[in-house]
């Protein structure tokens, strides 16, 4: 159906910020016209029993263009993102070449004009993510970028990174750490534990993130800058962060699904699906997780969305590299997995992350007359089983293989377009 | 016996049918003609991804003896270094009609890996920092033949029990085989969560040796002094080596083992490595019978001499 015409969704459950209530939602070029009882359109989709909400939006997500297209493609991410209900994702810099310049910048903006959600870049801190020089974050942000990370690597130098943070207040955007300490690292390939020492894979401390998360939340008392963390994964973590914003920092932070479902002890066959970085950690940080989305000390939750080719992941464990699809499963996996009314499991999908990405003028917002027609219909009592041959991306290294999960996306409307009808996307 | 990858899935019982399936081995090995015809017809695939002499050495003899063709895969001049992926080397191999493959890599996980691609057996002839099975089944052997029943012994392992694969297949052995376990090392030699482990740990070699039955001594790496693990191997060697006077205050009839390669002068000393106790070359004589055994029980149909 052209975005011209006009189109009702009918008989659902609205959620937005402002609360939950029935309601039918008409919709035509890319805007709410009107919200309220008995609309009619011409186009009817068909939302009874299921909810209405803000589109998603993904702090992390890894679209591997440019550079490793056999991976993933800001085309196929897109349409994975639009499945598990996502209108807008945030594409980390750690492709080939780096995000780090206007130019790159520009080539990822123009491979994204009409796939199926909005792509909006963020930019390396550092040329290269090498850690060493400061990319030009001005050119980037005159682009529209407004995150700032080297994810994949943390910036290792205490200097620099107090040095990046005054210069990205200065100029209105906001870096996000991915918290590693490589020295205490020191390139273990799981989380350090009884299972790493059973299985003989160097480890990785808590210690490694957590000492770069206290560092850095005293960088930002120093600076007066904001941070955003990246996929906490460490009870310490997460205890550390909720202690900064009680006292009045500027902290915010995103976890990630496998961080509140899988442990270390996934990793027990040696199978590179479960190789992750921050790695699974044991059942105590994933109750640590959990009790941070339930008291409300982390924002997000953000997927890490982040495919290889199966062919790196059948490389030895120590080899392979690190990283876990989850855009299609990341909705489902909050709905089954935490406690939590559906209205929070949205604010920490959509809404809260849309303020951290500073696009809440389109995405997360109200579901009002005059707001942009981004938006998805979720069937919350809908079961399915999650299959990896049946996923959108172009990878298929999902942790997640056989789960069963109940929510699912049935619609997605990027801009007014049905990007996903009866969760079919359509592009 | 499936595969062969850990010490733990063979379990006390599968260790008692391997010594079983040794000692008639040994006798074959003791024969003029020490091979029989068990495993015609079969192919074993040496697989070492990682160079070790004496280990591939010792299971292409053992494979041989019982009247199997051997492959020997290397790593060195293959289609690996072509950049072909480990899966496929593997599905190739097992195209070319392997039966099974012995498996030797740096990483730890490999043969396990190559399990479940492979419907060939797999042994695993050591895995990274993971497990040397075969080494310590053969340990195990070599204990029996002095000790008898390993029930309530002393076994006092000394060094790199981190970084060692032929530690967690020993402490998995010795331990289901009854054996009380105490682990000597500095505390960065010692893996995360070794207090979950079912031994005793102590940082203090002088205090443990009195009622040691058996001390086994673990290689030591010059490259842990480069990763601050050790301020050098002079340090380790004064607090951790067996020197004579150490080996002096074993109880008579304690046995001295070491998997090799040995640093004399680091973490055993020369004379000590040679003295009557040390059953040194012993271990490594029993080994061949012990591959027999593991590769006769993985393949074979149980006759001998079918």
């Amino acid at each position: 159906m052209p975005k011209t015409v006009e189109t009702v969704i009918k008989g659902g459950t609205v959620i937005d910020a402002s609360g939950t209530r029935v309601a039918d939602v008409v919709i035509r070029g890319g805007e709410i016209l009107e919200v309220g009882h008995g609309l009619e359109a011409k186009n009817v989709i068909d939302a009874s029993g299921c909810v209405v909400a803000p589109g998603l939006v993904d702090l992390h997500t890894h679209l591997r263009q440019p550079g490793r297209e056999e991976a993933e493609t800001i085309e196929t991410g897109a349409r994975a993102a639009a499945l598990g209900g996502y209108t807008a994702v945030i594409a980390m810099p750690n492709t080939e070449p780096t995000m780090d310049s206007a130019a790159v910048i520009r080539e990822v903006l123009d491979h994204a004009i009409t796939v199926a959600c909005e792509v909006v870049p963020s930019g390396a801190i550092t040329l290269g993510r090498r850690g060493e020089q400061l990319a030009p974050m001005a050119e980037m942000a005159e682009l529209g970028v407004r995150i700032f990370t080297d994810d994949g690597s943390g910036v290792q130098d205490g200097g620099l990174m107090r040095r990046a943070l005054e210069y990205a207040k200065g100029i209105g955007v906001m870096l996000a750490q991915h918290c590693e300490d490589n020295s205490l690292a020191a390139g273990g390939a799981m989380h350090e534990g009884a299972w790493s020492a059973k299985l003989g894979v160097p480890g990785q401390p808590c210690s490694a993130e957590t000492a770069m998360v206290l560092r850095d939340i005293e960088l930002s008392r120093l600076t007066g800058a904001p941070i955003h963390f990246l996929h906490l994964s460490t009870a310490e973590s997460l205890a550390a962060v909720a202690q900064a914003r009680a006292a009045g920092l500027q902290v915010t932070a995103e976890v990630a699904p496998h961080h509140f479902t899988l442990t270390d002890a996934c990793c027990c066959d040696y199978d590179a699906t479960f190789k992750v970085n921050p790695p699974l950690r044991t059942e105590a940080d994933v109750e640590a997780v959990k009790a941070a989305l339930i008291a409300g000390t982390v924002d997000a939750i953000a997927t890490d969305h982040a495919p290889h080719a199966p062919e790196l992941k059948e490389m030895p464990f120590d080899q392979a590299p690190p990283g876990m699809l989850g855009l299609e499963t990341a909705l489902g996996l909050a709905l089954t997995e935490l406690e939590l009314p559906i209205e929070r499991v949205l604010a920490y999908l959509s809404w809260q992350p849309a303020k951290i990405a500073r696009i809440s003028d389109r995405h997360g917002g109200l579901i009002a007359k005059g707001g942009a027609a981004n938006l998805c219909v979720i069937d919350p009592n809908a079961e399915w089983t999650v299959d990896a041959r049946a996923l959108a991306s172009r990878s298929r290294n999902t942790p997640f293989d056989g789960r069963k999960l109940r929510g699912k996306v049935r619609h997605t409307i990027n801009r007014g377009d049905q990007v996903v009808i009866d969760g079919v996307a359509q592009q | 016996m499936n595969h062969l990858l850990t010490i733990d899935e063979l379990g006390a019982d599968g260790i008692d049918d391997v010594m079983r399936t040794t000692d008639t081995f040994a006798e074959v090995n003791r024969r003029p003609i020490p091979k029989v015809q068990a495993l015609r017809g079969k192919t074993v695939v040496s697989c070492f991804f990682e160079d070790s002499t004496r280990t591939r050495l010792s299971f292409e003899t053992a494979a041989r003896r019982l009247g199997a063709d051997v492959m020997t895969f290397s790593a060195a001049s293959s289609s690996l270094k072509k950049g072909e992926s480990l899966r496929d080397t593997v599905e190739t191999l097992e195209a070319i009609g392997a039966d099974a493959f012995v498996v030797r890599h740096r990483s730890a996980g490999v043969p396990t890996q190559i399990a479940s691609w492979s419907r060939a057996k797999v042994v695993n002839a050591g895995d990274g920092q993971h497990e040397h099975p075969t080494q310590a089944l053969l340990d195990c052997y070599t204990l029996r033949t002095h000790l008898g029943d390993l029930h309530g012994k002393q076994i006092v392992v000394v060094g790199d029990i981190k970084h060692s694969r032929v530690a967690r297949s020993n402490i998995a052995a010795f331990t289901a085989l009854g054996a009380k376990v105490k682990l000597v090392a500095p505390a960065t030699l010692l893996p995360a969560s070794v207090g979950e482990w079912p031994v005793e740990v102590t940082h203090n070699l002088d205090g443990a040796l009195d009622d040691a039955d058996v001390v086994y001594l673990l290689r030591i790496q010059q490259e842990r002094t480069d990763q601050a693990l050790l301020p050098s191997l002079r340090e380790y060697s004064a607090g951790f080596g067996l020197d004579a006077k150490r080996a002096a205050r074993l109880k008579p009839g304690a046995l001295i083992m070491h998997p090799g390669p040995m640093n004399r002068g680091v973490e055993i000393a020369a004379d000590v490595a040679d003295a009557p106790n040390a059953v040194i070359t012993e271990q490594v004589a029993n080994g061949v019978a012990v591959r027999m055994a593991v590769l006769f029980l993985m393949l074979g149909s149980g006759d001998l001499n079918a």
